[in-house]
């Protein structure tokens, strides 16, 4: 008997290959976080012995943590995978930070910054590391998740989507967002990436790091200087034993304390824990209930 | 009411904290079991959901405290809390307070994980219903115990059979309601046991649950001990999985995607459908029959020794043969049948209805096809299951109907084969999925009537007329000009010592085509009809003009389709409405806009001008005469 994990591993597979039978021009969209890291790895097995035949694109803001901007070049050159990178010119030049700019930081740099990147490069199908888990809207979303030419999505206008049957059909300028791991959640995740030794950032296991306290919420100090500078004054650094339960822009990305330095004891707090994983970051809470599904309508992941 | 430490999920929170890596090892074991859950949102069918995820610990206390916020703020059990709050996603239903879409939901108890695909159970979302229940081993249909056997319940559970479910729980909610009165649950299982029979569902396990207070859900209840059988979340534990059921069959892999790394690696990837298969296993590739022997199983992890249903693998064979995108890996000796000819029930999922004799695109495991559908034979009153005759299906139909592909199409039943029996149309147009399709079988036709070979063919017609066959295909709006252009055309061609034939749309409605009108479906029976005329003569080796306004772009398709590549010359001749109705030849558009005239292109029935065609001309800067000269240069370019 296949267990749950096999047949989730059997679905995503399907799923990229399927993409890559049928768009013209696929990527991956690749954030550096643990979903990540199980999509691309899935990517290499779909097409093994062959690397995977579409590009990594990270939609970088800058305020990433160094350690993840040292994963990524490793990971796609573990792949034989190209890299794009691409960092929203106007937010770079307006100087868009979290700490002056909140909600417009997302919007700019990631939000925008993707929609530049896949009109800059022609991209007709997108792969995203979303679990349906994650949020109430995106349990509805589907697997092959349409865009208008405008990056737009409706909820209300979605394509039925029966058995493992996908329609990757579009008109010219449109494209579709797929999301190959959308029936994996948190738990599978951590799993498949015991089981299959994947690398991972190592800021999800805790270690002893400089901490600040910032609006209630506790940080890490990542490039103290460039915090000094945004900031007008210097954080009050604390070293603290920490990790990360997601990662995305380190000054809006919340640590939890922890003791927990091994995959099993990151697996054993998070079964153990009491705050969903979604937490740790502003994103969801920044207009109500809705938040997500507000973004994803105007183009973000 | 289960005791305090008897709950398994205790039991596994103490595992986690003392011995993560033996949980760990169990969990890993863990099979999937995917399920729907049918009900109106008066059955508490969200409830239920919220509860098994309460109840499997799938609520962290953020969401915990979130919910006893909102359940005061918006929810509809008073103080209490109110599960279906954590179930129903999008906002636009928070408003409304019913569940509009599929959602996912996923959880783990100590022995499977689940994924419950939660469906709205109004007949109006019966399309979201029909996604749900597609990739579903098993499906609760939730009855309100105050209320019985409704409507809505012969549909739900009409669907799930339909969609090939073949475990049906019959979860008769709300018992507390009714002070757990076993001779009314009893009444009600009866009742629902007479109707399932008559629809052909051999059998279900019906249970007597609470969703809102807990009654047999993890564990049996003290509220109704007359009920001997399983409380629902050990039945689901324990029922028998569909890929296990599909294992026993037939080995049969559609090919996604063919792998070429190198000269010396050509691998065939793609989802198992059914069977197993092992290296040294002969199989024969469908639809051209040829047969060789699987070498290995290759993987990033190593080769396997065997691989079964439900698992994507990639094979080698032992032969160079052709094999490509859509062709289906088989058993040799038991191989799936070809054809392009079916009968099939269809499921309408889209806004605008099936239009009989339009091509659409039908997409089959990894075949893509384009396939006609015949007027249904009839339509299934969803509540009643009678059958009703149809000229059409719409939005939420279901019928029957038979269709033709353009290619063979290697299937099998779906009654047998969910995957390569289920299909779905996308609109050639709007790109939309939409309907879904459940193959019964085959018309004998398509396999009885073969082609007979002739010996003198389409090469030898032509060489003797000293010309390439072509069919130059006028498209535009009445009183565009067409039928003038065509004939400047053809008496340039003639002197020009070119066999040719003109097909004029007014001249072929007097006879060939004279039983049709000018609805959607009767213009496009008369598109269809001189596409395979035109296509007759150019195999006679004639250069064939066609002057119609041939309205769609997707019949201009299907005959561009008919012909070899390079044979259809698309020629829009491009004058805008407002001129032609100034010219008004023959007086239509006067009467068409006197309401005298229905149907008419370009007044109350549409025309989609070509995107690409291969000539275009503008009647306002050409005179025909300077048209046609510009045609014949560009498809006889002087040597």
């Amino acid at each position: 008997m296949l267990t749950h994990l096999q047949r989730l591993e059997a679905e995503s597979i399907h799923i990229l290959r399927e993409v890559v039978a049928e768009a013209e021009r696929p990527v991956m969209l690749y954030s550096i976080g643990k979903d990540s890291a199980v999509m691309l790895h899935l990517a290499k097995k779909a097409f093994y012995p062959a690397p995977p035949p579409f590009p990594l694109l990270h939609v970088d803001t800058t305020w990433k943590f160094r350690d993840m901007y040292a994963l990524r070049e490793k990971a796609a050159q573990g792949a034989g995978m190209e890299l794009l990178v691409w960092q929203n010119p106007e937010a770079r030049e307006r100087g868009i930070n979290p700490f002056d700019h909140g909600p417009l930081h997302t919007d700019m740099w990631k939000t925008q910054g993707l929609k530049q990147a896949l009109d800059h490069h022609g991209f007709d199908a997108a792969f995203g590391g979303a679990r349906r888990d994650e949020e109430k809207s995106r349990a509805k979303e589907r697997i092959f998740s349409f865009r208008t030419a405008t990056h737009a999505w409706d909820p209300k206008n979605q394509r039925p989507e029966l058995w493992n049957l996908y329609n990757a059909r579009k008109r010219k300028g449109e494209s579709i967002r797929v999301f190959p791991i959308s029936n994996w959640t948190e738990l599978d995740i951590w799993q498949y990436i015991r089981l299959n030794n994947i690398e991972i950032v190592p800021l999800y296991f805790a270690a002893t790091r400089p901490t600040f306290v910032h609006d209630g919420g506790l940080f890490m100090a990542d490039d103290p200087d460039r915090l000094t500078r945004v900031l007008g004054r210097t954080p009050d650094i604390v070293e603290r034993s920490i990790r990360f339960r997601t990662l995305g822009c380190f000054p809006l990305t919340g640590a939890v304390e922890s003791e927990a330095a091994t995959l099993e004891e990151v697996i054993q707090e998070t079964l153990l824990t009491t705050t969903s994983e979604r937490q740790g970051r502003v994103i969801d809470k920044d207009a109500g209930d809705a938040s997500m599904e507000k973004k994803k309508q105007e183009g973000y992941f | 009411m289960t005791a305090p430490g008897t709950d398994p999920t205790y039991r596994t929170e103490a595992l986690i904290a003392e011995d993560i890596e033996a949980y760990l090892a169990g969990h890993e074991k863990k099979s999937l079991l995917r399920f729907i859950t049918c009900g109106s949102v008066d059955d508490g069918k969200s409830t239920l959901i919220g509860r098994l995820l309460y109840d499997s610990k799938m609520i962290f206390e953020d969401q915990l405290a979130a919910l006893e916020a909102d359940s005061k703020r918006v929810g509809t059990q008073g103080q209490a809390i109110d599960f279906a709050l954590l179930v129903d996603g999008l906002a636009a239903e928070r408003e409304q307070g019913i569940t509009i879409d599929v959602a996912y939901r996923f959880f783990t108890t100590e022995r499977r994980k689940f994924i419950v695909a939660d469906c709205p159970g109004h007949e109006q979302y019966t399309r979201n219903m029909v996604t749900g229940a597609s990739t579903a081993d098993l499906a609760v249909i939730l009855i309100d115990a105050r209320k019985g056997v409704l409507v809505q319940t012969r549909r739900h559970s009409y669907l799930c059979h339909l969609l090939g479910i073949r475990h049906i729980v019959l979860a008769v909610n709300k018992m507390d309601l009714i002070g757990y009165d076993q001779a009314r649950y009893e009444a009600i299982v009866a009742d629902y046991a007479a109707f399932a029979e008559g629809i052909g569902i051999e059998t279900f396990t019906p249970i007597p649950i609470s969703g809102f207070a807990g009654d047999n859900i993890t564990a049996p209840s003290l509220n109704t001990p007359w009920y001997c059988g399983p409380a629902l979340m050990p039945h689901l534990e324990t029922v028998e999985l569909d890929t296990t059921a599909d294992r026993a069959r037939p080995f049969r892999l559609p090919v996604q995607w063919v792998n070429r790394p190198n000269l010396d690696l050509r691998g065939f990837s793609g989802l198992i459908a059914s069977g197993v298969v092992r290296p040294g296993d002969p199989v024969r590739v469908l639809p051209s029959g040829r047969t060789s022997t699987v070498t290995r199983l290759l993987t990033m992890d190593g080769d396997l020794d065997a691989a079964t249903a439900g698992q994507s693998v990639t094979v080698c064979l032992a032969d160079e043969i052709d094999c490509s995108r859509g062709d289906v890996l088989a058993a040799a000796g038991d191989p799936p049948q070809a054809a392009d000819q079916f009968e099939a029930t269809l499921i309408w999922m889209d806004d605008e209805a099936l239009i009989p004799g339009r091509g659409y695109w039908l997409k089959l495991g990894a075949q893509t096809v384009t396939a006609t559908i015949q007027p249904p034979k009839h339509q299934i009153n969803v509540n009643t299951m009678e059958k009703l005759a149809a000229k059409t299906l719409e939005l939420n139909a279901i019928g029957v109907a038979q269709f033709a592909t353009d290619r063979p199409l290697v299937f099998e039943p779906y009654a047998d084969n969910r995957a390569l029996g289920g299909f779905i149309l996308i609109d050639k147009l709007t790109n939309r999925t939409v309907a879904a399709g459940l193959i019964h079988f085959s018309l004998r036709r398509a396999q009885n009537i073969h082609r007979q070979a002739t010996d003198i063919g389409r090469e030898a017609h032509a060489r003797l007329k000293n010309q390439t066959p072509k069919v130059l295909w006028f498209t535009g709006l009445s009183g565009a000009g067409k039928s003038t252009i065509a004939n400047e055309v053809e008496k340039l061609l003639h002197l020009m010592n070119r066999h040719t034939f003109l097909l004029d749309g007014d001249n072929v409605r007097h006879g060939l085509n004279k039983d049709l009108g000018f609805t959607e479906a009767d213009r496009i029976e008369n598109i269809r009809r001189v596409g395979e005329v035109a296509k007759l003569m150019a195999d006679a080796g004639l250069i064939v003009l066609t002057a119609f306004i041939s309205p769609f772009r997707a019949e201009r398709e299907m005959v561009r389709r008919m012909l070899p590549e390079g044979e259809f010359v698309e020629i829009f001749v491009d004058t805008p409405l407002a001129e032609a109705e100034a010219r008004d030849v023959k007086g239509l558009y006067a009467k068409a806009r006197r309401g005298e005239l229905k149907n008419f292109t370009g007044i109350d029935s549409p025309y989609e001008p070509p995107e690409a065609p291969e000539i275009r001309v503008n009647t306002v800067e050409m005179t025909p005469r300077q048209a046609a000269e510009h045609i014949v240069r560009t498809i006889l370019p002087l040597p």
